[in-house]
């Protein structure tokens, strides 16, 4: 909207900041208890439209803020580098649409190796392309690890995710809470 | 094997074309450090990178700049800008190479998905009205078989609504169960919402496709529903 320069009254913001709000306001009650025991390990992925391209360091802040809170301080791990440094998944800006496949995956090897690194088994990737890059080059290098969404684990979390809503977790949490 | 590279005969016209659109570009300031390359995913694809695309479009090689298929794997994720001491653009240099292809030769699963979304306000082309049926069948059967949410409310388009929340367009179309889990998530902490019926896809391969026109259109059409039509204070990008 910059861009073209077209004036609008509402705000714009992203439901990862709002998440994190109602979090500290305790209106999201919301714990990681459910996984003190098991002891399941997560890192992220920053998409770039997200943090480095629109709304910088705090929405990255904001993310891990409320990823630790559902999943444990304990049970995250960052990518090395992170945050606005991330490195893209490589799926963005049209990649998975444009049909260089083999070049897309070259790229996207950076990001499995980062992945990898963390030990982790679930990746929370809050953008539809990162998540779609990153279980594709999953499968393709071979990675044990789920992709899932933050609002996944968050109702996981507190108790009400349903049966039907669990495409994206693994086989140790598909029948979890339930 | 490489050539030497025939400076006499080269014009950097192609420069000259994206500084007009892009005035803080810095082209001209680019100090050949690296930085940009050594922290680039895409560099070496297609025998290219960014410091080199840099060089090159100085240089006035417009023509291999014109026609590279490395603008398509470069994702623009401007993590070379974000480490540039000079502030170089080249994420918006990218964005003017795919914009100088003629538009039918762009790729064609994003041309697709921005000629979509022009005409249907998502990327995977839903009728509006498909869209608003699967939104209240899914919620229905939520309110049916949940009872903790058995009040759920969802709706579309509901005027004065404090948010609008745009809605990635795979959700309703190849997995409509996977839109539950937020619902849920507004719901508990009593957020007053609605999606809106025009432009709705959060996606935006019109912006990918640099086709600057389809673009704007999207974000006009999109600005007047929410600020004349339902009259929303607040637009949330959702996950």
């Amino acid at each position: 909207m910059k861009k073209f320069n077209i004036a609008h009254k509402f705000e714009f913001t992203s439901i990862i900041t709002l998440y994190a709000q109602w979090i500290r306001e305790g209106k999201l009650k919301v714990n990681s208890d459910w996984n003190k025991d098991l002891g399941i390990k997560f890192t992220a992925q920053d998409p770039c439209n997200i943090v480095r391209k629109t709304w910088g360091e705090q929405a990255a802040n904001d993310m891990r803020f409320v990823i630790k809170t559902i999943v444990g301080e304990e049970n995250f791990t960052d990518m090395v580098p992170c945050g606005i440094n991330n490195y893209c998944c490589g799926g963005g800006g049209g990649a998975l649409q444009a049909g260089y496949t083999e070049q897309r995956r070259a790229y996207g090897k950076v990001k499995f190796d980062q992945i990898r690194r963390t030990g982790a088994g679930y990746v929370i990737a809050p953008c539809h392309n990162c998540h779609s890059q990153i279980e594709d080059i999953g499968h393709h290098f071979g990675g044990n690890y789920t992709v899932t969404h933050i609002w996944t684990i968050m109702c996981l979390a507190m108790g009400v995710l349903g049966e039907n809503e669990r495409t994206y977790l693994g086989d140790d949490l598909k029948y979890f809470g339930l | 094997m490489s050539l030497p590279i025939e400076i006499n005969e080269l014009a950097p016209e192609f420069k000259e074309l994206v500084k007009e659109r892009v005035p803080s570009a810095n082209f001209d300031l680019c100090l050949t450090c690296g930085t940009c390359t050594a922290g680039c995913p895409a560099s070496e694809l297609f025998d290219m990178d960014p410091r080199k695309l840099v060089r090159m479009l100085v240089l006035g090689m417009d023509e291999e700049i014109r026609k590279t298929p490395w603008a398509w794997v470069c994702t623009m994720c401007a993590r070379c800008t974000n480490g540039c001491p000079m502030a170089v653009d080249i994420p918006k240099l990218v964005y003017n190479m795919r914009n100088s292809w003629p538009r039918e030769k762009r790729p064609k699963g994003i041309l697709g998905s921005c000629d979509q979304h022009i005409r249907t306000g998502n990327a995977m082309g839903v009728p509006t009205e498909d869209f608003v049926w699967t939104v209240e069948d899914v919620a229905e059967e939520i309110r049916d078989t949940q009872p903790q949410f058995k009040d759920l409310k969802v709706t579309v388009d509901r005027k004065g609504a404090l948010m609008a929340i745009n809605q990635n367009s795979r959700e309703p179309v190849t997995e409509p169960d996977e839109l539950s889990p937020l619902w849920k998530i507004l719901h508990l902490v009593g957020a007053d919402w609605t999606y809106p019926s025009v432009m709705w896809g959060g996606e935006n391969y019109c912006l990918f496709l640099a086709d600057e026109e389809g673009w704007r259109y999207i974000l006009e059409e999109f600005v007047v529903h929410i600020d004349e039509t339902l009259k929303c204070p607040l637009v949330v990008n959702t996950e």
